[in-house]
């Protein structure tokens, strides 16, 4: 099970590195949110994989490691800030920018575009 | 506490000084003078047991591991530099009351003044070379806000840049030495550095580390080459000049070179370094001094040359020199300042600061022309006044060393000529600007300055005559010790006398006076050779270098940082791909020793499920809706996951966390374009690929070799001290709440913050709403459905009820603040989703800022509140109550902490969603308060 476990973290990883890496804001957001899964399932594994075990004082004498799960709900939590934090990022960049692209030159490029595209129709009107 | 309290008064003079502008000027000038005057009286009260060759200590230990601490020191030398920093700020502080004009502010001034004067007392007292250097970058900062005090003016600017471009990279090189030495010596405290002569200049980083101090000390005290930022920091209003080129900001670098004498100086690099270096400046600056047409201009280069002098003194490697550098920089400070203020109160009542148009002002202003010639006769080393003998004991001094071998004598020649240049700019000052005639073209008509402007120039100039006809009585006390604690031994016998006899020195000095006045009388064609030589710009060669050092920096940046995100991220994985695959190849084997589980059904259904959400994901995204329901099951088996390998709190969270994301996704979908366009290449997506498969199976590799290795934890301790310590018997809740509070404080912190920063985003968003979806179809004109409104509505009082119940269980079964939160924010979004956020807003007005607001001090305070039981930040307390008809409960203090908690997720899930939920209704804006 545990090759199972790792080789899921490993898709995780393979897909969200994948999207991150795309060139619109919203699969990145997407890849970034799968990436996300990928770390908070690895730190919990540092916990060992505990089948059956008892999360709460009392219930056994065999305990699954409560450090790692404390750290992963908290970064769960943050995770999402963080998410919706770059979402809005997004919106706004949208609205300022007029493009979705995270590549630097692509909005020069449109700005440029845009420009031009300005400059033929007003020379258009003057003719 | 004294100590500390000198520097501390003078800071919180500057606090008090800026809290003054609604004040009169009277009032605001006795505000600030009343800290200053008050150190004053504390130092002198100290003076005493110093004299008495005891060194007074005070520490604070900060960071004691790396050798850092507060640290403070108050020998002969630190006395010294606080009486001058101390009186003669206190004077300059009197003059800028008058000096002034109602049109500039100062509360400012006196700000920004008291600020230097703590930076410049934190250099003389720290005992913690990094200290030190602290405060040294202090006077950096604070002297570039006074140079542009009046920052409208381009050269005020201009000067002030360049004050600090040049002391400020001086500074790095100060620390970069002060570094080395400490990793010499082995200890940052300069008790400790002070005692390590022979380790220090035997080691073989001596020459590094005295090259790098030097920058600091000779580009902080304006020595050639670095002397051109001084004459551009004159932009600075007159009373600052007064202040940082007499007493304190250039005196920083020389105070250095007394610091460090004990264990620097002795050696050949040290004279040839520091004498040589000190010998060009004095000369140089000299001869430019008398070519000045402006007044401070001249004033600013005869300082240039006057520190030369003082370098040059600490450069020849002899005691009695080194007794004459202090007293110079005594008597230099006294003098300097005098005749600041007199140029002060000339261009004041002139309007004009050029000798070519001052003349005669004699008639105009005889008082404060006989201060001024006054203070000028001792600039020239007149007898009678103390810049006489502090210079006869330099050309003493210069006739005594052997270090040039047989061409030792040129040294006091030299220095003849430099003497002759400083009586030449002096005969200048006095006789151009009081007598030659009359005034040309003056833009003022001249007159007396007020008494009170002239009262610290009085002062200053009966310093200068009393010292120079009394000597013992007046500093003999403070040299003394000032001089035993620069050499750091026993003081040689010297005496500072008016009258010494017929000898050397003397006739130096007649020769000097006499030579200074042929060369005044020659000036006419003195001055036509200077106009006839090609004239270097010292400005404009500056600027061009920094021109050419950010152009070739933004060069090099920009080739680096293109601006496209998809690079940074292939950069950054690459790097982290190599990093943390590399030890991998290293591993003889990947699998540990630990026994592996068997597969059972469930688990390999889930993970089936959970990879085929996630490549379905990743298929289907250029249609971000598709994608995001995949991405939605993959959120759901991770939940499930955790579930299954018993994290049943972290199975709750993921739930809850899944539930908002999703919706806040969704949501965000409606503003960006419903596509995504396959546009990439096929060898960018097949170099993807790549790198993203390669990261896959180096993270792969790290978890299976991570899980099948035993576990050795250090939570053994939380478990067993779970419920003894901390009164609950779910550990992960005691240990967010409880052992690792602190952690989760800061984690709310970061939420409040992520929320406060969307909040602001979502300001005056330019809106991009679309009309319909993305086939043209309009929106649904069914906003709200009437059955989701009316179960919802019905709904939000028992999702309340369980999530108060989550709340409350948290401490001992599954549940806690950080769950209970996402519930109740889950259940008031559903709200939102059925009725819209202007029928939220009708029913119930919330300000979600102060929720926030509200919960993380609730979390602080109980942190706090266990200060008041005297235990330690975050300490819980808790106790079992017997209650009637409910029985025993037990109460905890974590359980307000968690509250603090609750409230703070509440309120930041909710205002994330809300305020971009807000954005999508139509319907004409009201003031809904978010």
């Amino acid at each position: 099970m545990e090759l199972l476990y790792a080789s899921c973290i490993g898709v995780l990883v393979f897909c969200g590195v994948f999207l991150i890496l795309r060139a619109r804001t919203f699969p990145v957001v997407l890849g970034l949110t799968m990436f996300s899964y990928a770390v908070n399932l690895f730190l919990f594994s540092a916990g060992r994989l505990s089948l059956n075990k008892a999360a709460v004082l009392g219930y056994s004498s065999d305990y699954a490691d409560p450090l790692p799960q404390a750290l992963v709900l908290t970064a769960i939590v943050i995770g999402f800030a963080m998410t919706a934090f770059v979402v809005i990022l997004a919106i706004r960049g949208r609205a300022d920018l007029g493009t979705d692209h995270v590549d630097g030159y692509e909005v020069e490029k449109q700005l440029k575009v845009k420009k031009t595209r300005k400059a033929k129709k007003a020379k258009k009107v003057k003719s | 506490m004294t100590l500390l309290w000198i520097p501390l008064l003078s800071l919180l003079g500057s606090i008090i000084s800026s809290m003054s502008g609604k004040l009169t000027r009277n009032q605001s000038t006795r505000l600030t003078l009343l800290m200053p005057i008050i150190a004053l009286i504390m130092t002198i009260s100290l003076a005493p047991t110093v004299f008495s060759g005891e060194v007074l200590r005070e520490t604070f230990t900060w960071i004691p591991l790396l050798g850092i601490d507060i640290a403070f020191r108050l020998d002969g030398l630190a006395l010294l530099f606080v009486f001058m920093i101390l009186v003669i700020g206190i004077l300059v502080i009197f003059y800028a009351r008058f000096y002034v004009s109602s049109k500039d502010s100062l509360p400012k001034l006196f700000t920004y003044l008291m600020l230097f004067m703590t930076a410049m007392l934190g250099i003389v007292m720290s005992n913690n070379v990094i200290q030190l250097w602290f405060f040294w970058e202090l006077t950096s900062i604070s002297s570039f806000l006074l140079i542009s005090y009046w920052w409208h003016k381009s050269e005020a600017r201009e000067g002030a840049i360049m004050a600090l471009a040049v002391t400020g990279a001086g500074g790095l090189a100060l620390l970069a030495g002060l570094l080395l030495l400490g990793n010499i010596v082995g200890s940052y405290s300069l008790d400790v550095i002070l005692a390590s002569k022979e380790l220090i200049q035997n080691h073989s980083w001596y020459e590094v580390t005295l090259v790098f101090i030097l920058l600091g000390a000779f580009t902080k005290s304006a020595q050639f080459p670095f002397h051109f930022w001084l004459p551009h920091a004159m932009a600075a209003p007159t009373p600052v000049s007064a202040y940082l080129h007499s007493a304190t900001m250039v005196k920083a670098g020389v105070f250095l070179l007394a610091r460090f004498y004990p264990v620097l100086a002795g050696t050949d690099t040290w004279f040839i370094l520091v004498s040589f270096t000190g010998l060009t400046t004095l000369l140089f600056a000299a001869y430019v001094a008398l070519f000045k047409h402006d007044l401070k201009g001249l004033l600013a280069y005869s300082t240039i040359s006057h520190l030369g002098l003082i370098t040059m003194l600490f450069g020849l490697n002899s005691e009695l020199a080194a007794v004459a550098a202090i007293f110079h920089i005594i008597n230099h400070a006294t003098f300097k300042a005098s005749l600041f203020m007199a140029t002060g109160i000339i261009d004041h009542e002139t309007g004009t600061r050029d000798m070519r148009k001052i003349n005669g002002m004699w008639r105009y202003m005889p008082y404060t022309a006989t201060l001024a010639m006054v203070a000028a006769a001792a600039m020239a080393g007149v007898p009678l006044l103390n810049g006489f003998l502090s210079k006869e004991m330099f050309f003493a001094e210069t006739l005594h060393q052997q270090l040039l071998g047989s061409m030792s004598w040129l040294i006091p020649v030299l220095a003849t000529v430099a003497g002759a240049f400083a009586v030449a700019y002096s005969a200048r000052f006095i006789h151009d600007v009081f007598f030659n005639g009359e005034p040309v073209n003056l833009p003022k008509q001249p007159k007396e300055a007020p008494r009170s402007m002239r009262l610290p120039i009085e002062i200053l100039v009966a310093l200068c005559l009393v010292v120079g006809i009394i000597p013992n009585f007046v500093v003999d006390d403070i040299l003394s010790a000032a001089s035993q604690a620069t050499i750091g031994g026993q003081v040689p016998e010297y005496e500072v006398a008016l009258w010494h006899g017929f000898n050397l020195p003397l006739l130096m000095s007649g020769i000097a006076v006499c030579g200074g006045l042929l060369l005044y009388s020659q000036r006419r064609f003195l001055f036509q050779f200077q106009a006839s030589l090609p004239s270097l710009n010292a400005k404009k060669l500056f600027d061009k270098v920094v021109l050419a050092i950010t152009t070739w920096c933004q060069v090099k940046v920009e080739r680096i940082e293109n601006g496209s995100l998809q690079r940074y991220l292939t950069l950054m994985f690459v790097v982290v791909l190599v990093f943390a695959g590399w030890p991998l190849f290293e591993m003889s084997q990947l699998g540990g020793q630990k026994e592996l589980t068997p597969i059972d059904v469930f688990n390999a259904m889930g993970a089936a499920l959970l990879i085929i959400g996630a490549i379905s994901t990743v298929i289907w995204y250029s249609n971000r809706v598709v994608s995001l329901i995949m991405l939605s099951v993959v959120g759901l088996m991770a939940s499930i996951a955790f579930t299954r390998f018993s994290a049943p709190d972290l199975a709750l969270t993921q739930l809850t966390v899944e539930v908002v994301t999703i919706i806040l996704l969704m949501l965000a979908l409606f503003f960006l374009p419903q596509h995504s366009p396959r546009e990439s290449s096929s060898a960018r997506i097949l170099r993807d690929l790549g790198i993203s498969g390669a990261l896959g199976i180096v993270v792969a590799s790290i978890c299976y070799a991570l899980v099948t290795r035993p576990l050795d934890s250090i939570s053994e301790f939380f478990l067993a001290n779970a419920k003894t310590g901390g009164g609950g018997t779910n550990v992960v809740n005691v240990i967010l709440v409880d052992f690792r509070g602190f952690d989760t404080l800061g984690e709310i912190c970061v939420l409040g913050i992520a929320a406060l920063g969307i909040y602001k985003l979502l300001i005056n968003l330019p809106l991009l709403m679309p009309k319909s979806d993305s086939k043209g179809r309009p929106w649904a004109k069914e906003r709200y459905p009437i059955l989701l409104a009316s179960i919802s509505q019905s709904l939000l009082p028992l999702a309340l009820l369980v999530s108060f119940y989550i709340f409350l269980r948290g401490h001992n079964l599954p549940g806690g603040g950080f769950i209970a939160g996402l519930v109740t924010a889950v259940a008031f979004i559903l709200q939102y989703i059925a009725h819209g956020s202007n029928w939220i807003a009708q029913r119930l007005t919330i300000n979600y800022r102060k929720i926030i607001a509200t919960g993380v001090a609730i979390a602080l305070f109980t942190g706090v509140g266990s200060w008041f039981f005297g235990k330690p930040f975050m300490k819980t307390w808790f106790d079992y109550f017997n209650i009637p008809l409910i029985g025993e409960i037990e109460l905890a203090s974590a359980l307000i902490f968690d509250l603090g908690v609750y409230i703070t997720v509440v309120g930041s899930t909710l205002m994330i969603l809300a305020s971009l939920g807000r954005l999508t209704t139509n319907e004409p804006k009201e003031e809904v308060s978010i």
